[in-house]
């Protein structure tokens, strides 16, 4: 072991001198130290809620470097050849060659089915971890005064990462993707005046032509990823310029930031949390499969599988057009299809509302001051009761996306299953919202409760007249009739149980059931009792 | 040639225990002041902190063998695809599992090197919120203010309106190109390859005699066209139903179908899926993309779901070889709707 040691010191002695020695080279010409140190010192607030966000760019990244590798093999054109490659089922039938360089990629390229999965479950994690990240901004107010612009560029992702995932889903011109893509036509055939010149414009002739698969492919590879990039680079740095926001806590206040220096802790936290983000992405492409083009067979019009859905973050759309019914208006010669509202006008309303909130907010309330310290979901029971409308809103719709595959399951009407999202689209937000509402005021009513009244010890004693009391632990201090007086209310959590005042030692450890033996704190380690003794021999209670 | 800037007292030559103070300083610079600070390990090479070490360095060598795995997976392992089951089933999984742990390995141990060896810090930056300072806001602005002094475009009005007109030619210039992709719809949408006497022929391409088709069968059929088979709107659909079905014909089409044969457009009206669930016992078609249903005995009329119009029908007629051709093309457009269809 003296070997290894004596071998590591000389080694990273050596090593930091040659960085000393290129670091100085590099701040003479270019005085970086200044700016350097600043970026090691800024501050990240730790909170896990603020690892979302961190996952949704980790998946970016991956989604970067296994787009390019699938790009060294991919074709995107859509002339037909006969498949003459490795997988026997599908020899000798012909098919584009976006199909063919998909099969091939997935058999015929060592390792490339891996690379194809992994891009698959990083690109849905990616929209999920967006979504995520958004209602942790949207629940504790962090979208308020002075951050709206990066709301904005978030929205703006959120748009530009459905779509790219639809661009990408719709490439490899397999049964699904094809049919996808006939839906797509069909949307933007049913926009008033315009909407036959757009369908024309974009596929480049009648659906489906022979350019759009060419389109996409640039737009998914060059187009959207290269303005992803610019605008997650324009939300990190006005994130780096404005400061995190934080939750209110001990020293936490509006005007600083408390946690941890970016180097090098958080350097290490962020940097090892990447390659957690890549690991279970990676393991999910090895193990999980994930649309398996080569059994649904090459794109054909006249053909589709039952059950046929798109990838999750378009399937609220898929329900809504499902549910949506068949009103469509014709007049003076002309048509407006009933498949515009549900797919071009409700999207729209919807982004729209979501992009304006921080601003239709901050009009009813008249609240345009600074803000730095986030809110607990509870305090603001309005925002977080309309939040959770909208959720039950777009969960309705998610799941009437797949309604099909669960009357199949649960052997209900196809029928029922449209008439059940049709009722509950319109019911559930409103009882949603009231549950939302009343939650929170609960919630508030009980952190009040303990600040006036003191910790609930589980304690019972018995008084002289025979009556029986709880004995509370006031969290402030006493008055002169030994009564608690009242901690102010702050936003702020409160303590609930004995144990995290450390009242009777801490909480056992154990996820599910305890790990460990519950009288481990009744000693201390030099022999005298713990605090759970102490506890127990203070209140007299025999266990 | 020696202006070279003096490079002494480099915290290199600073001794180790005095470094914390320069960071501090440092940080103080920075408006970031450390509220805690506390090492691991007060006394270095303990017992714990050698279990830490030590699970760092195992960690580490899970990342190196999930590396090793993958690299000697992807080279030995037998990859092409021979069949579902066959041993290539395994090679992609394998993959996944040794890159999981390669980086999985390196992540946890990456992280725990913070959480176990490194110093546990909290430290409080302060912010400096709001606007500039009022002096840069002010030099700022009078800098621009002055720029727009100096240009006087207040006063020259002819460059001003000759401006605006550049910038409109400009614009102009920059839409052009996009001219390029559009194209003239034209009749296309109300049309299909379809004609009178253009054989209905299955998808391998072989015509169909009434005979061919069992009472309440369905057969998706083609025009027999070069590139029929694969036009967006020709899909047809020919039904044969059940003798005495009651069917309500519509006005107008009493000579569009075959006896118990009829012809119906496969591609839905809503959205443009082809309608391919057919329902014999209550001769209802359904799309499975967004479950519209048809009735088949009532001139494919839609009865549930979104869809509403019903299925264009193609009028057919049996030809001098006793084979299903068209009578025309259909009548009017066939699947989704679109602003230009009456």
């Amino acid at each position: 072991m003296k070997i290894v040691e004596r071998a590591a010191d000389r080694v990273v002695g050596k090593a930091a001198a040659r960085a000393g020695e290129a670091a100085d080279n590099a701040d003479e010409r270019l005085a970086i130290a200044t700016p350097l140190r600043r970026t090691f010192n800024k501050v990240f607030p730790d909170h896990w809620s603020f690892m979302i966000g961190e996952i949704a760019l980790y998946s970016f990244i991956v989604l970067l470097i296994t787009g390019t590798y699938l790009t060294l093999f991919f074709n995107p054109s859509q002339q037909e050849v006969i498949y003459q490659g490795s997988y026997l089922p599908l020899r000798g039938i012909s098919m584009t060659k976006a199909y063919a360089s998909t099969l091939d990629i997935s058999f015929d390229v060592r390792g490339g089915l891996i690379m194809r999965q992994i891009h698959h479950w990083a690109a849905l994690l990616f929209v999920a971890s967006i979504v995520t990240h958004m209602f942790r901004i949207f629940f504790t107010g962090a979208f308020r005064k002075p951050r709206e612009v990066n709301w904005l560029i978030g929205v703006t992702l959120l748009l530009l990462a459905i779509l790219e995932g639809v661009f990408g889903y719709s490439l490899p011109d397999d049964l699904l993707s094809g049919t996808g893509l006939r839906i797509i036509s069909s949307i933007i055939l049913s926009i008033p005046v315009v909407g036959s010149w757009l369908s024309f414009a974009v596929f480049g002739g009648e659906y489906p032509g022979e350019l759009i698969l060419g389109r996409f492919y640039i737009a998914h590879v060059l187009l959207v990823p290269g303005i992803l990039l610019a605008l997650i680079g324009a939300h990190l740095a006005i994130l780096v310029r404005q400061k995190h926001t934080q939750f209110p806590g001990p020293g936490a206040t509006e005007d600083n930031v408390v946690g941890v220096r970016m180097f090098p802790t958080f350097a290490l936290k962020g940097g090892g949390f990447f390659m957690l983000v890549f690991a279970v992405i990676a393991l999910l492409g090895g193990i999980v499969q994930i649309n398996p083009i080569w059994l649904y067979g090459p794109y054909n019009p006249a053909v589709v599988s039952a059950g046929s859905q798109p990838d999750w973050y378009v399937g609220f759309l898929d329900g809504s057009t499902r549910l949506w019914p068949d009103w469509e208006i014709r007049a003076w010669g002309h048509t407006l299809p009933a498949i515009f509202w549900p797919t071009v006008v409700l999207p729209g309303v919807l982004f729209t509302l979501l992009a304006l909130y921080p601003f239709l907010e901050a009009k009813f309330t008249k609240d345009r001051a600074w803000h730095n310290l986030l809110q607990r979901p509870r305090d603001v029971p309005t925002r977080t009761a309309l939040g959770a409308m909208a959720i039950a809103f777009y969960l309705v719709l998610l799941i009437s996306g797949g309604n099909d595959l669960i009357a199949l399951k649960f052997d209900i009407s196809l029928n029922a299953m449209t008439w059940i999202g049709r009722v509950g689209l319109i019911f559930l937000p409103p009882i949603a919202y009231y549950l939302t509402h009343r939650l929170c005021l609960g919630l508030q009513q009980h952190d009040r409760e303990v600040l006036a009244h003191g910790i609930e010890t589980g304690i019972i004693v018995r008084l002289p007249s025979g009556e029986f009391v709880e004995v509370h632990q006031p969290l402030g201090e006493i008055d002169a009739h030994g009564h608690p007086v009242e901690v102010d209310y702050e936003e702020t959590p409160v303590p609930k149980r004995p144990n995290k005042i450390g009242l009777a030692g801490r909480a056992i450890r154990g996820f599910f059931t305890p790990i460990e033996e519950p009288r481990a704190e009744l000693t201390r380690p030099d022999g005298q009792p713990g605090p759970a003794a102490e506890q127990r021999e203070l209140t007299g209670v025999d266990d | 040639m020696t202006n070279r800037p003096p490079s002494g007292g480099l915290p290199g030559d600073t001794p180790e225990q005095d470094l914390l103070e320069l960071v501090r300083e440092g940080a103080a610079r920075d408006g970031v002041e450390f509220v805690h600070y506390r090492p691991r390990f007060v006394v270095p090479g303990t017992k714990l902190e050698r279990r830490a070490e030590r699970r760092v360095a195992f960690w580490l060598m899970v990342a190196a063998l999930g590396g090793i795995g993958y690299l000697l997976v992807s080279i030995f392992w037998p990859w092409r695809y021979v069949s579902d089951h066959g041993p290539n089933f395994l090679f992609t999984p394998l993959l996944g599992i040794c890159m999981a742990l390669g980086l999985g390995g390196l992540g946890i141990a990456v992280i725990g090197f913070g959480k176990w060896l490194m110093p546990e810090e909290e430290v409080i930056q302060h912010r400096h919120d709001g606007r500039s300072d009022e002096f840069d806001r002010v030099t700022t602005v009078a800098t621009v203010r002055e720029a727009g002094a100096s240009a006087g475009l207040r006063r020259r009005g002819l460059i001003l309106g000759a401006l605006g007109m550049s910038v409109l030619g400009l614009t102009g210039m920059a839409i052009a190109p996009l001219i390029g992709l559009f194209k003239r719809p034209g009749r296309q949408l109300f049309t299909t390859p379809w004609r009178n006497g253009v054989r209905l022929v299955r998808d391998d391409g072989t015509p169909i005699k009434p005979a061919d088709m069992k009472p309440g069968s369905i057969q998706t059929v083609f025009p027999d066209v070069p590139g029929g088979s694969t036009a967006a709107d020709a899909a047809t659909m020919l039904i044969r139903l059940r003798p005495g079905a009651h069917v309500a014909i519509r006005k107008g089409r009493e000579d569009y179908n075959v006896d118990d044969y009829f012809a119906y457009s496969k591609i839905c009206t809503h959205a443009g899926c082809p309608v391919s669930l057919f329902e014999q016992q209550s001769n209802r078609l359904l799309c499975p993309c967004h479950q519209s249903q048809f009735d088949v005995l009532d001139s494919c009329r839609p009865i549930f779901g979104p869809a509403s119009r019903s299925l264009p029908q193609l009028p057919i007629r049996v030809d001098e070889q006793g084979y299903f051709v068209a009578k025309s093309d259909y009548t009017e457009a066939v699947g989704p709707a679109f602003w230009e269809r009456p």
